[in-house]
């Protein structure tokens, strides 16, 4: 089974968010924290990205977005909540146009709490999506296998 | 000599994806630490392509895969060419047919970033194109030969008559690895406004095929920056590699300290490179040629 976690591309997704978060996440980039070291790069391109960072809530306008940018996505995929309000729904949870939090649209697999979510604790699910992506990959790749046994 | 040849070809397609995507991992190594970062392993390019090669594949249209396929076909063909020691003017050919492959694949996808991105890879080679040629004329006044074989034989390097060529090289170089100011098709980097340019709708392996033939392209390319150090002397071919490195090094160091320009301007400064060096350069060839 090949070693996937070490090349992690991330597609970075402003749902409904303060701007705070997304803040953090590009401070994430910048050099005092580089987590390209860890091989992250940002992509902009959901067909070559892993893991889908998205920071926000989910609103009437953007479900559908966040659902396409989801499945352009190849397997094996990995979702990241970031913040509270992508968690939750946040401080906006009770207002008329929100969903409430990313898994009211898709799955997500690491919530990353705070407000706004600290880079260090981002980085931290990064590298926990990082293990739950390698994870994914193996199952993807039985699955696969079962596939092509049964046909 | 024929055996010669046959293990430059052999040894050409062997190492020469490890030779980029090591490259390619000093590349982003330096460019990190330029930028006050740690950066990734040297090796991360080869994770990223491992990775590629296991993910889901998404296929826009069957023909992409054909496109893709051949782009890398014709670099690796062109790359062989050259050094097996064949004419440059030929391999510089299959070259170009190589990047019509890609954006004939790019295009085939009808995604607006990719029409864009092509149409952009079009205008590259519109800017690029002439001071190919042109290096291809300057080599073979310089030594009175097409074929690489008698090239790497001559008694001065060829960098001596051909100093204007060399600049115009290097400048056109940056446009072919896709460096800042010109990564004007398809960059590196994330965030730009066409996404991921020509390679936006390849998926996995196929972006990782695109990846290895850019690795072949940028190693004949320096291959083609080494061929202007190498005469008939051995201590030269050391100096070639120490040039190369100065020249990858250069390239990186310009990539991390411009901005992107408009297509125009690269265009436009690429021809008047062209004209002013390379010109300038094949005028006064000519006439040392006609008095000597």
């Amino acid at each position: 089974m090949a070693k996937l976690n070490r090349s992690p591309w991330l597609l970075h997704y402003d749902g409904s968010s303060c701007n705070g978060c997304d803040i953090e996440v590009l401070a994430c980039l910048t050099p005092v924290y580089d987590v390209e070291r860890f091989g992250v790069v940002n992509t902009g391109n959901p067909l070559h990205a892993d893991i889908l960072l998205i920071t926000g809530g989910i609103n009437s306008q953007n479900q559908a977005v966040v659902q396409q940018i989801y499945s352009q996505m190849p397997n094996p995929k990995v979702v990241v909540a970031v913040g509270a309000c992508a968690c939750t729904g946040g401080i906006f949870k009770e207002c008329y146009n929100i969903h409430g939090g990313v898994d009211t649209t898709i799955p997500v697999d690491i919530y990353v709490p705070g407000c706004a979510a600290r880079p260090e604790s981002i980085i931290d699910g990064v590298v926990k999506a990082v293990g739950v992506f390698q994870e994914k990959y193996e199952k993807y790749v039985s699955e696969n296998k079962e596939r092509k046994r049964s046909s | 000599m024929n055996t010669t040849r046959l293990l430059c070809c052999l040894g050409y397609i062997l190492l020469a994806p490890f030779i980029g995507g090591l490259l390619d991992g000093i590349d982003r190594k330096l460019s990190a630490r330029m930028q006050g970062r740690t950066g990734p392993s040297i090796l991360q390019p080869f994770y990223d392509i491992i990775k590629l090669f296991h993910k889901q594949i998404f296929l826009v249209n069957h023909s992409q895969f054909f496109l893709v396929g051949s782009y890398l076909v014709f670099v690796i063909f062109s790359g062989a060419l050259m050094f097996a020691g064949y004419d440059l003017l030929m391999s510089f050919f299959a070259l170009t047919t190589a990047a019509m492959f890609l954006v004939l694949a790019s295009c085939s996808t009808h995604s607006p970033f990719s029409a864009m991105a092509s149409q952009r890879e079009l205008l590259q080679m519109m800017s690029y194109e002439p001071m190919v040629l042109l290096a291809c004329v300057g080599f073979y006044l310089a030594t009175g030969s097409f074929q690489v074989s008698d090239i790497i034989q001559s008694n001065l390097s060829p960098i001596v008559f051909l100093p204007g060529f060399f600049i115009g090289f290097v400048y056109i170089l940056t446009i072919k690895m896709r460096k800042s100011p010109f990564d004007i098709s398809t960059a590196h980097h994330a965030h730009q406004e066409m996404v991921r340019g020509v390679t936006t709708e390849m998926v996995g392996s196929l972006y990782a095929i695109t990846q290895i033939a850019e690795w072949y392209e940028n190693v004949m390319l320096l291959g083609i920056v080494a061929l202007f150090f190498i005469n008939g002397n051995p201590i030269s071919w050391p100096l070639a590699i120490l040039g190369v490195l100065f020249v990858y090094f250069l390239e990186t160091l310009i990539d991390n300290t411009t901005a992107r320009l408009k297509w125009s301007k690269v265009l436009s400064s690429a021809w008047l490179v062209t004209l002013l060096f390379g010109g300038l350069n094949l005028l006064v060839l000519d006439l040392m040629i006609k008095y000597r």
